[in-house]
């Protein structure tokens, strides 16, 4: 800070109490609606203070026992895919573009530029301008309503590679050349070497990864059609689907809740490889 | 850049590539190649036979009213929300760059929304705006005599979605203007302060031109992410409605594609968003390489 000013500090702190309080508005209105029983969010005003009815309703919402007239799928069932198909595609993504960047920087191979720029080319096209051919890409194959239906075509995309590929080249080159010096191959050199110092990066990507994962809406919405593969937040929407009277708005924000939690702890206790994570990606 | 020392291997790297390639060439290049064989051709209803219709669908598309109604639609919606938070974001990490005590809990607050999933977004703000039970239609009604609802009114209905999509990209914006104050060197700010120009004309004179490739490269993220991500806050919010007031780009391939069965134009549109996604991608890597800089 270059001078001091009462003003400009206290102008500062209302600024960042009031953009807070806006942000936040939304997460507590939920937390409040998710603690009541329906009937009294329905009475508009509905009350601005948390009520008694947290456990009833975050029960009936993982067990399904809700009585709104849109889905009442259970919604345990539906965090337990959101955090397999996550983990799976931040996990599967990671360990795709280790082994492809590692290819791409350590190794001449034929054609080996023209990987590079079919690699690099999948990260302009988002899966929804694709999204019916994949489609029916995935049907063919028989893989609607499974695991890997819902994740692979979400690992098909470059980001984690392009990362890893920057980062190996900063890794010095005496590295390579001690570890062949002491007769290491190159798997060797890849497990013992190269991956020790990717932590970071491998964190990072990680936290944006499981996030992209957790949130991702059209394509699961399309590749599965039994409610036991839903993902929590396909689910959510589905819950909505009875209309403003119609919907225990209780359970849905209960059910909105435990759909935040896992992300927004990631976000928040790995902060540090968030931001890394979101600045390395985007370059 | 390239490394000098390398490894020799005839199989390996072929064998470290096949993952990612196998993938790629399933689920990226095949579905897209089909999107362009299929914006060429027209299936009757059944998708029993299918015949070679050249440019037809594409012309059809651009004689079409409603697809130029969304390509508006999507060009309000898109600058809206990069405008809308790009400036907010930009405000908010002014302050929180003076902010020393209580930083890490501003911070904290502010990038949660951006690990809220975009359709539970969407869920929380038409349940805060819902004519008949939100609390916020509500207030406005009672305190300002306006009456909220954007299932009739479709200005009403844009500005939810605006608001909804803004909020949730709040963070990501935030953090990124905020990393770019922190770069600046203190001793330009301090010059500027010597030369007497107070905060407000150090901001316009020396941060803001500084921050200018990061402004830049936002603007590009932002549209790409009002183009695409926003899919899940407009299908939770509005579902496009009311009529088809509130139905951008994106929407419109799924109305059309999966809802309508129309293969050829959903293709078609699959089409030109593709080619709009690259224009815009190679236009950040144009301009974010040569640095926006004064």
């Amino acid at each position: 800070m270059v001078e001091r000013r009462a003003t400009l500090g206290i102008l500062a702190h209302a600024v960042m109490i009031f953009g807070m309080l806006i942000v936040a508005f939304p997460l507590y209105l939920a937390f409040v609606a998710s603690t009541h029983t329906s009937q009294e969010i329905v009475q508009a005003p509905m009350p601005m203070l948390p009520g008694g009815h947290f456990w009833e309703n975050y029960i009936a919402a993982l067990t399904g026992h809700g009585g709104g007239a849109g889905s009442n799928a259970p919604v345990g069932r539906m965090m337990w895919v959101s955090l397999v198909t996550a983990l799976v595609i931040a996990f599967g993504k990671i360990a795709v573009s280790l082994l492809s960047a590692f290819a791409l920087v350590y190794f001449r191979f034929p054609f080996r530029g023209l990987f590079f720029w079919a690699i690099f080319v999948t990260l302009m096209l988002p899966v929804e301008v694709r999204i019916l051919p994949t489609y029916k890409v995935v049907s063919d194959l028989g893989m609607l309503n499974s695991y890997a239906g819902l994740t692979i075509p979400l690992i098909a995309s470059a980001t984690a590679t392009f990362l890893f590929r920057q980062f190996f080249l900063t890794v010095p080159e005496e590295l390579v050349e001690a570890a062949r010096m002491d007769g290491a191959g190159p798997m060797r050199f890849f497990w013992d070497i190269l991956l020790p110092l990717s932590k970071t990066s491998i964190a990072a990507l990680f936290v944006i990864q499981f996030i992209y994962g957790w949130n991702q809406y059209l394509w699961p919405l399309l590749a599965t059609t039994s409610e036991d593969m839903y993902p929590v937040v396909v689910g959510i929407k589905r819950m909505i689907a009875g209309g403003d009277s119609g919907n225990e708005w209780n359970i849905v924000m209960a059910t909105a809740i435990m759909a935040m939690l896992p992300p927004a702890f990631v976000v928040i206790f790995m902060q540090r490889w968030f931001v890394k994570g979101l600045v390395d990606t985007e370059k | 850049m390239e490394k000098r020392v390398r490894f020799t291997s005839t199989w390996l790297p072929w064998v470290l590539l096949a993952p990612q390639v196998v993938i790629i060439g399933v689920f990226f290049f095949w579905p897209a190649a089909q999107a362009v064989l299929q914006s060429l051709q027209v299936q009757d209803s059944f998708g029993l036979s299918t015949e070679w219709a050249g440019l037809d669908n594409f012309k059809t598309l651009f004689g079409d009213s409603a697809y130029l109604e969304s390509f508006k639609t999507t060009a309000i919606f898109s600058v809206l929300v990069a405008v809308l938070g790009i400036a907010l974001s930009l405000m908010l990490a002014i302050f929180a760059d003076r902010v020393i005590k209580g930083a890490l809990l501003y911070k904290t607050m502010l990038i949660v929304p951006y690990a809220v999933a975009p359709a539970v977004a969407g869920v929380l703000w038409v349940f805060m705006f819902s004519p008949s039970i939100g609390v916020v239609a509500y207030g406005l009604a009672r305190f300002f005599g306006f009456e909220w609802n954007h299932l009739l009114d479709s200005t009403h209905a844009m500005s939810l979605i605006v608001a909804a999509a803004t909020w949730k990209q709040i963070s990501y914006n935030f953090l990124f203007f905020l990393a770019g104050l922190q770069s600046i060197p203190k001793s330009l700010i301090e010059a500027a302060a010597i030369d007497g120009a107070r905060p407000w004309r150090r901001f316009w004179s020396i941060q803001f031109p500084l921050l200018s490739p990061t402004t830049f490269f936002l603007l590009v993220i932002n549209m790409v992410y009002a183009f695409f991500d926003t899919f899940a806050i407009i299908d939770a919010t509005t579902s496009g409605g009311p009529g088809r007031d509130t139905v951008i780009m994106v929407y419109k391939v799924y109305q059309d594609g999966v809802k309508g069965g129309d293969i050829g134009s959903s293709a078609a549109q699959s089409v030109v968003l593709m080619l709009i996604v690259v224009s815009l991608t190679i236009l950040q890597f144009r301009y974010v390489e040569k640095k926006v800089n004064y």
